[in-house]
């Protein structure tokens, strides 16, 4: 029922959490740069602390540039809230120190982004948190992962690097079935592709510093709720989540789902972990990602248009092999795909470059409109080697369960001609293929 | 805090502080598949400036067991013994909505037992549209949506509710399908729309209020019209405060309605 009552996603993207500025007309969004907010008076001070009034206190529990960002996302997600973070990898810290403290176990997949599985193999489990990584297609492999001590469930919708497909609404049903939440990690696809809580997933989060932004100009991260899970139900059945169920000593023994039988989540993560370890967004990073979300419609379809053509051209090279975009028949989740993300896989893919290790730096070197860096998401395209950079942590055997091999390449699409990508593609394999005759020591 | 009415287990939200019956009481009754926390600022904000709160879920809603009571004077008298089971004498009542005709019967009924009257968001009669009545029944889901979409005025209400970063169209959207997910085996939005539709006695329970009365107004309300609370403000002679917001006005403007329960409470 699309209306000025029902808006639409693209007028939701250019629209939610912003009306004129009320004290000046500005259309555009304000960057509210200050660091707080006078009060009306003591009572209002009084008030607004003790969780009496709406409104803000300090930037970084709350501001009103950020506001906006925040409503923003959670209206494209379909959420009731979110929380604007300093980086992706702070909103995932956010969410999980929100649910779990030392003895708490996770269950994740193992297809993850480098950084987040640093975080859950190594950085948590030196506070007590200890991490199971289970295949994400292997849905036994998540059960029988599950403990008394679980809080979280976790997975990416697009795995990283191989593009495995999260089966949210299997992995979202397991989690229910013992009383836990699902969080997905949807920066890949962002919620043009795919809107992660109306599949049963309960917690989504951004790097906001990719396609959200995709200016590739600043680091941010946003953390979305659903509202729609129970943790009251969960804290009765399970003993689990006393955090948001049971009396909170740190906020005059608030029981934060009494408060907020939706919003629980959200209030106990800002009045908590962002009020405490701190790690806010700044209100010009809020604002820069705002400018990117608004055009978030068109540069998502543009991504996907241009990945398809790309695509379509290396499936035709003989240097290449084992393209991994689930639009492709022979990807082990292209099934899901075309179930859970009819608009497109998105515009971050990998393959593997026949030939030896001098020639994939030949190929990557070759490059003229590629960009040799870390990162994804960008309006322009760019190009990583993971086992050296991105997931260079990982031991061969983890790398084989991520799904990485010594001749990956990823790519991320960008926003240029399709032709003068696949230009730059051709010329870089021909490079490379004249580096394998140079050599004489063929992989 | 829990209380027992009628036998049944009543969750109570008392605004952060332990119920106090020797205080001024304020009674606050959420609206038709809401529960609660729909008063959470104001229910802190009264029971932090020398009030007694009592914020109940009704029947079947939210925590509060069920059934469901099925009309306006069921629930209008099982307010009255919720006073009593919580060892108030008397109270303000203010409700929303579904909740501000429970009240106005309640005002009428018990009228040495209710000190004061607010309807937010109120109409009489309320009548609801047969297609959305119909569509409630047969797919309740697609008329949650439709009012939500209609329960707000705007997609930028500041400063939002409870506090910065909340989207109130994904709040609403959730706090009403998790409470009509609560009663398995019953359509409960059908069911409080029905209560609302049916209910005719709102003018002449008018004309055994005695306390003072005030109707607080969304001037966007598109469930509730303006228009359709003149009636009612007529009949109980009510003040009448008008907020810059939609129907779900405690979310969109709480600061606005904090002020006109302020002015009609005290």
């Amino acid at each position: 029922m699309p209306g000025a009552s029902d808006p639409g996603f693209d007028t939701l993207a250019l629209h939610a959490g912003a009306a004129p500025d009320p004290a000046t007309g500005a259309r555009a969004v304000p960057i509210h740069l200050s660091t707080s907010f006078v009060f009306e008076n003591s009572e209002h001070a009084a008030s607004l602390f003790n969780m009496e009034r709406s409104g803000h206190v300090y930037s970084r529990i709350s501001n009103p540039t950020n506001a906006v960002l925040e409503e923003r996302v959670a209206a494209l997600e379909g959420g009731c809230g979110s929380i604007a973070t300093a980086s992706g990898q702070a909103a995932l810290h956010l969410a999980v120190a929100t649910l779990a403290g030392a003895g708490s176990h996770i269950v994740s997949s193992s297809a993850l982004y480098g950084g987040s599985h640093n975080l859950l193999h190594y950085t948590l489990a030196r506070f007590g948190i200890e991490t199971t990584f289970v295949k994400p297609g292997d849905i036994d492999g998540w059960r029988a992962a599950i403990r008394p001590s679980t809080k979280l469930l976790f997975g990416e919708t697009l795995g990283n690097p191989g593009l495995d497909v999260l089966d949210i609404p299997t992995v979202a049903s397991l989690a229910h079935d013992h009383h836990l939440p699902l969080l997905v990690d949807s920066t890949f696809t962002t919620p043009w592709l795919m809107k992660p809580f109306d599949h049963g997933a309960d917690l989504v989060f951004h790097s906001a510093t990719k396609f959200l932004s995709g200016h590739g100009t600043v680091i941010g991260g946003v953390l979305v709720d659903s509202g729609n899970f129970d943790w009251s139900a969960a804290h009765a059945a399970s003993g689990r989540f006393a955090e948001l169920a049971a009396p909170y000593d740190g906020f005059h023994g608030m029981v934060f789902s009494e408060e907020s039988t939706v919003g629980a989540f959200l209030l106990r993560a800002r009045r908590e972990g962002l009020r405490d370890f701190g790690a806010c967004m700044s209100p010009h990073t809020a604002w820069l990602i705002l400018q990117g979300i608004e055009t978030l419609p068109l540069r998502m379809a543009r991504h996907v248009e241009n990945t398809r053509k790309v695509v379509a051209f290396l499936a035709g090279q003989a240097m290449v092999e084992g393209i991994g975009y689930p639009e492709l028949e022979n990807h082990p989740s292209h099934a899901l795909a075309q179930r859970l993300l009819p608009r497109g896989c998105g515009s971050v893919f990998s393959f593997n470059l026949r030939g030896s290790r001098e020639q994939g730096k030949a190929f990557i070197e070759a490059l003229r409109i590629f960009s040799h860096l870390a990162n994804v998401g960008d309006c322009r395209s760019l190009v990583i080697h993971p086992a050296s950079t991105t997931h260079f942590r990982m031991d061969d055997a983890a790398l084989a369960q991520a799904g990485i091999t010594p001749g990956t390449i990823r790519l991320s699409i960008g926003l240029e001609e399709p032709d003068d990508l696949i230009d730059d593609l051709k010329r870089a394999l021909k490079v490379a293929e004249k580096a394998a005759a140079g050599s004489g020591a063929p992989r | 805090m829990e209380l027992t009415v009628a036998g049944r287990k009543v969750y109570c939200y008392s605004g952060g502080k332990t119920f106090d019956a020797a205080l001024p009481c304020v009674v606050l009754i959420h609206g038709a598949l809401n529960d609660h926390s729909v008063w959470t600022l104001l229910a802190r904000w009264f029971a932090h400036h020398g009030r007694s709160v009592l914020a109940p879920d009704l029947p079947g809603h939210g925590r509060s067991e069920g059934p469901p009571l099925d009309d306006v004077e069921s629930l209008a008298g099982w307010m009255v013994a919720l006073l009593d089971a919580a060892g108030a004498r008397n109270a303000a009542f203010v409700g929303h909505s579904m909740g501000s005709l429970i009240a106005l019967e309640a005002a009428a009924r018990a009228p040495q037992r209710v000190q004061r009257l607010v309807m937010l968001g109120t109409a009489v009669p309320m009548k609801v549209s047969d297609a959305l009545m119909q569509t409630s029944q047969h797919d309740p889901l697609k008329a949650i949506d439709m009012v939500n979409a209609y329960s707000h005025a705007s997609t930028a209400a500041k400063p939002s509710y409870p506090g910065p970063g909340s989207w109130l169209h994904g709040s609403n959207r959730a706090l009403m399908r998790r409470v009509q997910g609560g009663q398995r085996g019953l359509n409960l939005f059908h069911h409080d729309f029905g209560i609302c539709d049916r209910y005719a006695g709102g003018l002449a329970a008018a004309a055994e209020v005695h306390c003072p009365a005030t109707i607080v107004i969304g001037a966007r309300d598109q469930m509730t019209s303006p228009k359709q609370a003149a009636t009612i403000a007529k009949a109980l002679n009510a003040r009448v405060q008008s907020v810059d917001a939609g129907h779900m006005m405690m979310s969109e403007a709480p600061d606005a309605v904090l002020a006109a329960l302020r002015g009609a409470v005290e």
